[in-house]
Order: structure tokens, then sequence, then C-alpha cells
């Protein structure tokens, strides 16, 4: 039986536990004991473990509920970026990494690997029972770190050569990482680089900021690789509807990120279905680069012209490549000295125009392939909406029906004789 | 890719520990205190152990090192990428850094490659150069602490000036804009950069800080009934916040939700965006706030 680390060899399993304590919150422990009891207690465990003083405990009926409060305001770095820094390691691991960049401390440092592995020798002899690394485990290594783009090799006659890759001199980048770690895509990898700095005093802080998006960090990194590269991608698809995880052969083409509901998507052609459609990439995982694709630039600049037509990130378009439009209009009444929701119309809109009718009367009209997405946006205008006119009536129905609804619920409907 | 030990809270506790000892500080309980500081909530069990007990052979017993140097490492290539990538934004006149070491980097990602879809188009002019000029002025000032005077534009196209003590620079991704949180002057507080016109630093002066008034938080329970996927929606939607959720039963929960005071119109607007799938259950305030739009709502006689 293995012991209890604070560690993590495979980041998916904390990936869906720490959304279930941030976003819900309100499940007991026998809920997620689906497949092993210790399995919860070691996750919440390690969490907390990295969280700390975010984590919060609530007694139900039920049993303890763990969840996660973080006002994002306040907190300046992101939490969630200690999970990513929580990877596992061997005990040959951490000695090799320390050892191999001290005999590699400077580029001016050229060494064979005979020459490497004498070198570690004698930085162990000084222990105990000193650790043995044969050549493979020391080869393996050097590729690792080749890769990563932190050790370069080079044949010199028959023999291959090893040195550290030259430093990158960087003038001094700390507000940059205290901006960027927050508002960049893949932002963690700003936050590696603030680990390495020291004094890290900060001078900014977020409003309106969605944290959940760090533990994408991963599959968006892969994501954007397979973009710059124009390569096909092969996905694990969760979605809400089906219990296991279906598996996408798709062409990533651009990632859309939302600022008011915190989720990010990738907009991907699926050939097998002949459309561009939207996954959630939290829904995403096992994220496998493959071959290159000759159709990316065609699609994205497809993609492009598609954007003009999209609310939110529905592209509704058939096998046959035939888009379906929707109309929506609507009316709002302005009152003196309400010049500021025309403003909120003009800078709210994502596409579509804004009317002025009268001093009193401004319309929106857009077409959008799917007008269901703008019904939340519309709801803001409550209490100055005169009229409303969708093409699709189903949604145009619905939405008149959520605000008899809501009278009912307040107590403000109109009682029937 | 990212997740790799290299990037490890451990690695980066043990490179300093190792740093400490090399420049002579062996006493445990600093080196305790670096666990602490660089790694997590339960690492003092294993980190410091691990190296004392030679299972990381980097510390012998006797509390010295075979390392000769400083821990160091380059920056790997995805470092490097996410660099260019950055410096490819709008945003990065504001820092007034050249990345001219990073020419042959290809970017990890670029403009074209997302788009933050939803965010409002009034945003900030951040290539402007008087916009710049000031910002930078403003983060000078903050590191330096020095107090700045300001002239902004208020929403009648009046100028005022003020003098104020820097706090913060606040962004809000959704508006796009920075907000110069600030103490000192009743007109401070919170002032759009856009709106200010002009700004030096006061060297000198008599100018007395006062400590930042405290927000006012204000907290609001909301009611949501689990159709067209509202619980997930509504809970994302509100994750920024201070909050907490329970069930009521299989279809309904309640979620409190901690806000700032001056943000409630904001509030209330987005609850609204929820239609009846979120209901105000409390403060009675709060609930009238959204009884009184729906009232003049009703009054409009949408059919």
């Amino acid at each position: 039986m293995s012991s209890y680390s604070e560690l993590i060899k495979n980041f998916e399993k904390i990936r869906s536990y720490m959304r279930e304590f941030y976003v819900y919150g309100f499940k007991s422990r026998e809920e997620y004991d689906k497949k092993s009891a210790r399995s919860y207690d070691d996750e919440r465990r390690r969490i907390e473990s990295w969280l700390g003083d975010h984590m919060s405990f609530v007694r139900t009926p039920e049993g303890k509920n763990v969840f996660i409060s973080i006002d994002s305001r306040i907190s300046g770095h992101n939490p969630f970026y200690k999970a990513l820094k929580s990877k596992s390691f061997t005990d040959g691991d951490i000695t090799l990494h320390f050892i191999l960049f001290d005999i590699l401390h400077s580029p001016d440092v050229v060494l064979s690997l005979p020459d490497i592995l004498k070198e570690i020798d004698e930085y162990l002899s000084g222990f105990e029972s000193p650790m043995m690394f044969d050549e493979s485990t020391v080869r393996k290594k050097l590729k690792e770190y080749i890769e990563q783009g932190i050790i370069t090799s080079e044949k010199v006659g028959r023999k291959m050569m090893y040195r550290r890759a030259e430093d990158t001199r960087l003038p001094n980048i700390t507000d940059i990482l205290n901006f960027y770690s927050e508002v960049a895509p893949c932002g963690v990898i700003g936050s590696f680089l603030l680990d390495k700095e020291d004094g890290k005093t900060d001078y900014f802080s977020f409003k309106h900021h969605y944290i959940t998006s760090a533990m994408d960090s991963g599959v968006l990194a892969m994501l954007f690789c397979a973009m710059r590269e124009k390569r096909i991608v092969t996905v694990s698809n969760t979605s809400r509807k089906a219990d296991e995880p279906r598996k996408a052969r798709i062409i990533p083409l651009r990632i859309f990120i939302s600022v008011q509901n915190g989720r990010q998507y990738l907009l991907a052609y699926q050939p097998e279905f002949n459309v561009i459609k939207s996954f959630r990439i939290d829904y995403l995982s096992n994220v496998k680069i493959e071959e290159p694709t000759p159709r990316f630039d065609e699609l994205r600049a497809e993609l492009d012209k598609m954007q003009s037509k999209m609310w939110g990130v529905t592209a509704k378009k058939n096998r046959y490549g035939e888009g379906r439009m929707e109309h929506v209009d609507f009316t709002v009444k302005i009152g003196n000295s309400e010049e500021h929701i025309v403003r909120r119309l003009e800078r709210e809109k994502r596409v579509g125009q804004v009317k002025k009718i009268d001093d009193h009367t401004y319309r929106f009209t857009a077409d959008v392939y799917d007008t269901s997405e703008m019904i939340p946006w519309i709801r803001t205008f409550i209490c100055r909406i005169t009229e409303l006119n969708f093409s699709n009536r189903t949604v145009e129905n619905q939405f008149k029906r959520d605000i008899e609804k809501m009278y009912r619920m307040y107590g403000i409907a109109e009682v029937e004789k | 890719m990212i997740f790799n030990e290299i990037y490890s809270a451990y690695y980066n506790a043990v490179a300093k520990i190792i740093a400490q000892i090399i420049s002579g500080e062996t006493d445990e309980k600093e080196l305790n205190q670096i666990v602490c500081d660089y790694a997590f909530g339960e690492s003092m069990l294993t980190v410091l152990p691990s190296l004392k007990n030679e299972k990381w052979q980097l510390v012998r017993a006797d509390m010295t090192t075979p390392i000769k140097h400083k821990p160091t490492m380059p920056l790997t290539l995805i470092q490097k990428q996410w660099l260019k990538a950055i410096s490819l934004d709008p945003r990065i006149k504001l820092f007034g850094i050249n990345f001219d070491n990073l020419n042959d980097v290809e970017p990890l990602f670029t403009q074209d490659d997302y788009v933050i879809y939803d965010k409002y188009g009034d945003g900030d002019p951040f290539e402007d150069e008087g916009y710049i000029e000031r910002f930078k002025i403003i983060l000078s000032a903050l590191k330096e602490k020095q107090p700045i005077k300001i002239k902004t534009v208020n929403r009648k196209g009046n100028i005022i000036s003020m003098t104020v003590m820097p706090r913060r620079l606040e962004y809000s991704e959704k508006d796009d804009k920075f907000r110069l949180i600030s103490s000192g002057c009743r007109y401070g507080g919170t002032v759009n950069l856009a709106r200010i016109v002009s700004c030096e630093k006061c060297y000198g002066g008599s100018f007395t800080p006062k400590n930042p008034t405290a927000t006012v938080k204000k907290s609001v329970t909301l009611r949501i009934r689990d159709d067209r996927n509202a619980l997930e929606r509504c809970l994302l939607h509100f994750a920024h916040f201070e909050k907490r959720a329970e069930r009521v039963d299989n279809k309904h929960y309640l979620v409190h939700i901690k806000y700032d005071k001056y943000d409630e119109t904001e509030m209330v607007i987005r609850i609204l965006s929820f239609g009846p799938l979120v209901e105000v259950i409390e403060p009675n305030d709060f609930r009238n706030l959204i009884i009184e739009r729906l009232q003049r709502q009703k009054s409009c006689e949408l059919k």
C-alpha cells in the first residue's frame, strides 16, 4: 500500500476534484466515493495542503461538505497554480536534476555522457549509501531536458556532447509577470517564472477574474501547439449528456475565452461531421497532437467569416456547410439622464447595430447563428424592454414566458380573476 | 509539457535550501521556513527530512552540500514561447520592455489563436502614448509610495484635480480597463485610468496618506432552480466571489455570495440575466431592487 504524498503523478483526477470543490462545493464525501473511499480523503488532503486558507467545511445532515471559496479580487495571484506545481518525482529525479545543472553550471561547460557520469559519481561519493545512476538513466534525463530546451546537445566527432542552454538575458520583468500571469492564456507559465524571482511585490489586482482556467492550462498549451503547427489532435471529450468521455479527432482553430462566465472553448473542425463546433476546454483531456493538416488556413478563414455572426460560441452550420441565420431586435426606452444605457448597448454588443429611434427609444438589431445565446444579455435590460422580435419564435416565447414567471416568482403577477 | 517536476514547488524549495547552505546558513528553523514559503502546507514533513536522511542526495549528514553553485536553470522552451506570446500583446507597451532576445522564438500563441469574445468594446487605449505615460508614472509612484496629483474628466466632461496616494492598479478583464485604487481624497477611491488626463508625482509635499477606506461587503442569497444547466452556469458565473453553495433538494440550491456594495447595480443585472432560474431570497432590500425593475418592465407592456 503506497503512503500519502502531497505530490501527484496525474493531474486529471485532481482537476475534477478542484473544480467540484470550487465551483459546486455542496457535495458530501459519499457523493465522491464512487471508485475509492480513500481517494477522496487523499485528494481533499492534498488540496487543503496546497490551498490552506481557501478551504472551508460545512456540516450538513448528509455529512461534512468541503468547498473552496476565493474572492479573486483580493487574492492577487491565482491560488490554483499551486496544483500545477505538485508533480511527483523520484528520489533519483531530484538528485540528478540539481547535480546535472551544477555540473553543467555554465554554457561554457561542454561534456560527454561518460564525463558527466564520472562527475555524478564524485558528487555522490560523500554520501553514506551513494545512489548509482546508469548510463541509460542519465541519457534519458538529458534527452528530457533537451526537449524542454534547457540542455543542448551537439555531435563532436563521434561523441555526443552536452551543455546547458544559453541563458536568455531579460530586463526586469516582474511587473509583466505579475500582470500577465493572471490575464494571459496559460498564465501559470508566468507564475513558474515568478517563482524564480525574489521579492514579488505586486501592484496589481484583478476584478471579474475567473481562476478556474488554471486547471486547464496543460490542455490549452497543447491546443496552442497544435494550432501553431497546424496539426490535427485527438481528444477525450466529456459531455454532460454522456457518462463516458468520447474520443474526437478534430482540427483546432481558435480558443474562445469568456470573461463573463468563466468558460473557455475550443472552436474546432470535426471532419467526421463536417462542422466547425465548440468544445468546452474543461471537458477535454488526453490531447494528442497528430499529423499536420493542409486544411488549417482554409478552415480558420471560414471561422473568421463566421465570427461576425456569432454572439457566443455557436457556429451553426449543417453538414453541407449551410448556415442558418436567426434575427433578433429589441427596443429599449431610455429616461432623461440615462445616456449610460445607450453606452451600455454600444459597448456590450458584440455584433449587430444600435439605432436611435427617438430621444427616448433605441433599438438593437442583429442576425446571428443562435439567438438563444443572447437571452442572458437581453435580460439585463429588463425594466426598459418595450419591443422584442425574434425570428426564432420558440426563443421569443421562452423569453416572454420567463418574464411572466419572474413576475410570479416575485409576487407581482396580475391576479387572475 | 506544463505539469512537470522542474516547475514544482519542491524543486523550488530545494533550490533555495541549497543556495542557503552554500551561503553558509544551515539553521534548520530557517531552512524549514523556506519550505513553508516555497512549498505546501505539509511539505515540512517531507522536504527537509528527505534531504537530511540522504533520500535526495543533495545535502550530507553534516549539512554540507556537494553542489558548488547557487542552483539556476535556463528558461525552458515553453517559458520562452509564452514570453514571446505576451510580447505580442498590445498591453505590453505599458511596461516599456524590449523582448529582442526572443527574436528567434516562436510564440506559444498569437492574437489570432484566441479571442476574448465577450469583453466590452470600450476598453482602455493601451497603445495611446499619453495613456502609456500616465500608466508608467502611476506604477512608478506605487513602487515609490509617492502621492500623485491627477486631473480626471468626470461624466459631465468637467476636469477635476486631486492628490491621491495610489494603492494598486486594478484590471478588469470584462471591461478591459485599468482602475487606479487610491486613498487620501474624497473624490478619489477608484478612478478609471482612461479618465485621467494628466498625472504627476508629488515630491516633498505635505500630503498625509490616510489608510484606504475598507470596501463595504454585502451579501446576497440566491435560490437556483437547476433547469437548463442553471446550476453550473450560475455557480461558474459567480465563481470569482467569496461564496458558499448548499443543496435544498434535487432541483434547488442556495448560494450565498459576498460582493462589494459599490458593485450592487452590476450584481442586480447579473442576477437578472438568469431569468426565473435564479431568485433572490435575501436580503429584502436586494430582492426589492429586482422587484422594482420587474415592475418597471411590467409597465413597458411588452407583448
